[in-house]
């Protein structure tokens, strides 16, 4: 080790606590990076895996019947790998000491071998024997949810028939990752589950023997989708088929895209900030200590070292720093990494988890970190060279200041002195007065980040579930029946109101950009489902014309009395032009809104409704639990209030791991550069300070004279820390703005006062240890030192 | 006569020393012989240091030229006088410089790690009576020891000229005779030509000649016939 190198491993020593600082905020960009891109890239690996494993399908449909000939004809479309039928029906589960009636997705299984596509993982027990139509599978979830285990018993009614089912093993399924049923947003583990039965029992009870009702498509590498999915839809129209779709449309795939895409986003947001700090960090520090060692650095030079030599000696300070801060960044993203992906891993149910092995981010956070080091040591190394040796050896000319006010305007009566000096060394130093503040400021800014969802999802809740949405419970039918069934409901024991809709799923078009919805047809006097507008306001539906989600109409690039094409993927095929007349707010999924007696007209068919939306009296819920369990036209059974509870856990795992994830990270920031300013102010005043005590001031007011000034550097980094905030809680909210969720932007006051409460206590902690250093001050050998 | 180290014709410096401008050199002319003892002696302000600084290549001339040997400082870039200063010149200052977290040895290690044909740290401490504290730090060190130690980083690359700005000048007695003692000691057994500032009169008496400055000029030279050994001299 060279002589100068020895240098710098102590002045490292005697500066640890500093360097440690900038190294846990270099840390923090690194352990960001590596936390959320590298748990993204292991859950995509995982479900990437478990798709390719368990053969989940690319294309889906359903028909009516079909005949199961059919599926040789699907197998020779042009790009297609392999072809699986089944048949799928929604049944109504009545579970022992359960009174909510639950939904079940019943599907068959070969009676010979695997299916084609979509495999099972088998969790526990085994398949049905071939034609037992008692036996089944249900989905690992809603087993744990009812603490059911093979054996357990409940019934289904199938095909108006009730039956009673027995469970003889529980699988996962790549199809069913996030399992959600008709009319819920969230999945509802205890009242959704996925059945799997023998196919010739299934067969049997829905009269399908030799046909199929849901067909799954797997691809070639480089086919087209939309050309497959073309001639699947004219080979299916005959028979019932609805339009097929790719995993894009498809419920469980779109969600979990839609979460990963939540932990990509957080890396490549805050990532910056974390390295934008510390390079500034950088400066400040490395900037002051060349400072300090002018003489030094005018002594090297008179020895004959060359400005290489030096610049390189200080360069190496700033490397190890970074390469500290990148193995402390690495060594916590990893492990908070794991943490994440297994949290995520374990709400997703994935069979296994793939931990990626990703060498590329620790080299690029590296990269960027070593980078973000130099740019802000360059400062300081251009000082370095600038330095004569003569000059450099002769204590630098006292600073000047100025007069903050023209002499006639004396501060002096009204401000005391302490804070004229503090003013004073603000202004003297602007760039670094300004780089303190941008850091505090930038601190603020990642937390309110971190605390922002909670109230912009109350928000989401707000609109969602109590002033669009009001009613206690959506029915959904097993097919579509005539309206008047909305008078039946309306005579259920304890219903209090209910309201007839009808969904029709179409295609929606401008140009080329195209997008599958659900159209719902609701009457005009609809007050339980109600259509709000971006204004927030309740709106009547135009009596013509469709009213889209806001969303949708940026997607497709309409405004208001633009029209759209539509395709009616239902009944009688045809494409329609239709007149936008009203946006939507809405946060959940896309879809269109229509006067029903208008949809009616469109479907050229009498009235009909394919779901109800009922409000009812909470006492007699189960009477009306009972009735609708009785109920064989009835598939499904949304419970407003759980839906409600199913997406404040799910939003809370989430919520709460970054917050305090990112909380954490950003007191870090906060606390490495008030920590750094407090020591550089205390090494540039030290003789300042000890001239004060001499002079009978005593420990408390030269300490409060040191702290004054960060004081009002925290204090004045709040506002801009809150615009930056606003700004980047914007930037994420418009990335994580998608088809299946999105939210509008609201910060509440408490998130600004919060996250300025934490960012002022992590400032008052690091004034806390600088405290120890002052009332250490030597003042003997701080007055014997030559400045 | 010797060989000329210095050649100094018609040397000015003018500088800003806020918003002032000081004329600290006002046309000197000299000549520097090798192996010589120099005192150099002047009120604070006389362009004692500046000369001083412009021959160690610490500082440049505003105009005039100076020569080292036959090479003219007053023309070097940056590169060529760092690498002058890190082949014949050794400095000692009077607040000594050392490195505050390098031991008195690696002080020293300093510029032997990066000199031609170096002497050992030890042995160069050794010269200044200084090996029984070679790994303790500057600040384990009285100021007497400091500053022998800046002596011996100053001669361990054997340089050819040794320039001491007020060597003495933060010292009581007793240790400004040893810090002269070892200053001779190395010009008698290194024969290193030596130019030293001070402000104290009585040191003139260990110098060949002595330059007294006033007004950034020479205004006399003094020849001594005798020079007197250090244990000889009181202030």
């Amino acid at each position: 080790m060279g002589v100068l190198d020895r240098k710098l491993f102590r002045d490292l020593r005697r500066l640890w606590a500093q360097a440690l600082a900038i190294a846990l905020v270099i840390g923090g960009g690194v352990a960001t990076l590596i936390l959320a891109a590298g748990s993204y890239r292991s859950l995509d690996e995982t479900r990437r895996a478990y798709y390719e494993r368990y053969r989940f399908t690319d294309i889906f449909a359903v028909v009516r019947r079909a005949p199961k000939a059919l599926v040789d004809q699907v197998a020779e479309i042009p790009g297609v790998a392999a072809v699986d039928a089944r048949i799928a029906r929604l049944a109504l589960l009545d579970i022992p000491d359960f009174a909510a009636p639950a939904t079940g997705h019943v599907m068959s299984l070969p009676d010979i071998g695997e299916p084609a596509l979509n495999l099972l993982y088998m969790r526990l027990g085994r398949t049905p024997e071939p034609g037992r139509a008692d036996e089944v599978v249900v989905n690992d979830t809603f087993a744990k949810a009812h603490g059911f285990a093979p054996g357990s018993r409940f019934s289904a009614i199938l095909n108006g028939r009730k039956r009673e089912l027995t469970i003889v093993g529980t699988a996962l399924s790549p199809e069913f990752i996030y399992a959600v049923g008709p009319g819920d947003i969230m999945p509802d583990d205890r009242r959704f589950a996925v059945i799997w039965m023998s196919e010739t029992a299934l067969a049997g009870a829905y009269d399908l023997e030799g046909a199929f009702s849901s067909i799954s498509v797997k691809l070639l590498r480089n086919a087209s989708e939309r050309e497959v999915m073309t001639r699947l839809d004219a080979l299916l129209d005959r028979y019932g088929g609805r339009a097929a779709y790719g995993r894009k449309d498809q419920t469980s795939h779109a969600w979990i895209d839609h979460e990963l895409d939540m932990l990509s986003n957080m890396s490549r947001t805050l990532t910056p900030i974390f390295l934008l700090v510390s390079a500034f960090l950088m400066n400040l520090t490395l900037s002051r200590l060349v400072a300090l060692e002018r003489e030094q650095i005018g002594v090297m030079k008179a020895l004959g070292y060359r400005n290489g030599a030096i610049v390189l000696h200080y360069l190496k300070f700033a490397i190890v720093i970074a390469a500290v801060g990148v193995a402390i960044g690495s060594a916590a993203g990893t492990w908070l990494g794991a943490h994440v992906t297994r949290l995520f891993g374990d709400y997703f149910h994935f069979p296994f988890l793939v931990f990626a092995k990703s060498p590329d981010l620790y080299v690029i956070a590296a990269v960027l970190s070593f980078a973000a080091a130099a740019i802000g040591a360059l400062r300081a190394l251009r000082e370095v060279v600038k330095l004569a040796p003569a000059v450099a050896m002769q204590p630098p000319a006292p600073p000047r200041f100025r007069r903050l006010l023209p002499a006639r305007f004396s501060l002096d009566r009204l401000v005391s002195q302490p804070i004229i000096m503090m003013l004073r060394n603000v202004t003297r130093h602007p760039i670094r007065a300004s780089f303190t503040v941008l850091g505090i400021a930038a601190a603020t800014a990642i937390l309110i980040v971190s605390l922002f969802l909670s109230a912009t999802m109350e928000h989401l809740i707000d609109v969602t579930y109590f002033m669009a949405d009001r009613q206690d419970a959506t029915v959904s039918f097993v097919e579509k029946r005539p309206r008047d069934v909305v008078l039946q409901m309306a005579r259920l024991p304890g219903v209090l109101a209910a309201e007839p809709y009808r969904e029709v799923p179409v295609r929606i078009r401008n140009g080329s950009i195209e997008r599958r919805i659900i159209i719902i047809g609701r009457p005009r006097d609809a007050d339980l489902n109600r259509i709000i507008d971006i204004d927030l306001r309740p709106v009547v539906l135009p009596e013509t014309g469709l009213a889209i989600s806001s969303i949708l109409a940026h997607i497709l690039g309409v405004k208001l009395g633009d029209s759209v094409e539509v395709d009616l993927l239902e009944g009688v095929r045809r494409t329609l032009s239709l007149p936008v007349t009203a946006l939507v707010e809405d946060y959940f999924g896309i879809r269109g809104m229509m006067d029903a007696e208008a949809l009616a007209r469109l479907m050229r068919e009498a009235p009909v409704i394919t779901s109800a939306s009922l409000s009812f009296d909470q006492n007699q819920r189960e009477a009306f639990y009972a009735a609708i369990k009785a109920m064989p036209a009835v598939s499904g059974l949304g419970l407003h209030s759980t839906s409600l509870a199913n997406f404040r856990e799910s939003m809370a795992l989430f919520i709460t791991t970054m917050a305090s994830i990112y909380t954490g990270l950003a007191a870090v920031i906060a606390f490495g550069v008030v920590y750094n300013s407090a020591r550089i102010s205390l090494s540039e005043r030290a003789r300042e300070l000890a001239s004060l005590r001499v002079l009978g001031f005593t420990r408390g007011e030269v300490l409060w004279i040191l702290l004054l000034e960060l004081a009002l550097l925290t204090l004045v980094a709040q506002p801009p820390g809150w615009a930056m905030g606003y700004g980047l809680a914007w930037i994420m909210k418009t990335k994580l703005a998608g088809e299946l969720m999105r939210v509008r932007l609201i910060v509440e006051s408490s998130t600004y006062v919060l996250a300025s409460t934490i960012i002022i206590a992590a400032a008052v902690f690091s004034a806390l240890i600088v405290r120890a250093r002052v009332y250490r001050l030597d003042l003997v050998s701080v007055l014997k030192t030559r400045d | 006569m010797n060989e000329k180290v210095f050649t100094a014709q018609s040397l000015t410096k003018t500088y800003l020393a806020g918003e002032v401008a000081v004329h600290a050199l006002r046309g000197v002319d000299l000549d520097i012989s090798a192996g010589e003892m120099v005192v150099l002696l002047g009120p604070s302000g006389s362009g004692k240091s500046t000369l001083l600084n412009i021959m160690g290549g610490l500082d440049r001339a505003s105009s005039g030229r100076l020569f080292f040997k036959n090479s003219e400082l007053t023309s070097l870039d940056d590169g060529r006088l760092t690498d002058y200063r890190r082949r014949h010149v050794g400095f000692v200052f009077q607040f000594y410089n050392l490195i505050p977290s390098l031991t008195a040895f690696e002080n020293v290690a300093l510029v032997t790690e990066i000199a031609d044909d170096p002497m050992r740290p030890d042995e160069a401490l050794a010269l200044v009576g200084l090996e029984a504290r070679m790994h303790h730090f500057p600040a384990e060190l009285s100021g007497g020891e400091q500053q022998r130690v800046a002596i011996a980083r100053a001669i361990a690359k054997r340089p050819e000229v040794l320039l001491c700005d007020e060597p003495t000048g933060a010292l009581d007695s007793k240790t400004g005779i040893l810090v002269i003692e070892a200053l001779l000691g190395v010009n008698r057994q290194l024969g290193t030509t030596t130019l030293i500032i001070t402000h104290n009169a009585s040191i003139q008496d260990v110098a060949d000649r002595v330059l007294f400055f006033a007004d950034g000029q020479i205004s006399r030279i003094r020849k001594n016939e005798v020079r007197r050994a250090a244990a000889e001299l009181t202030w």
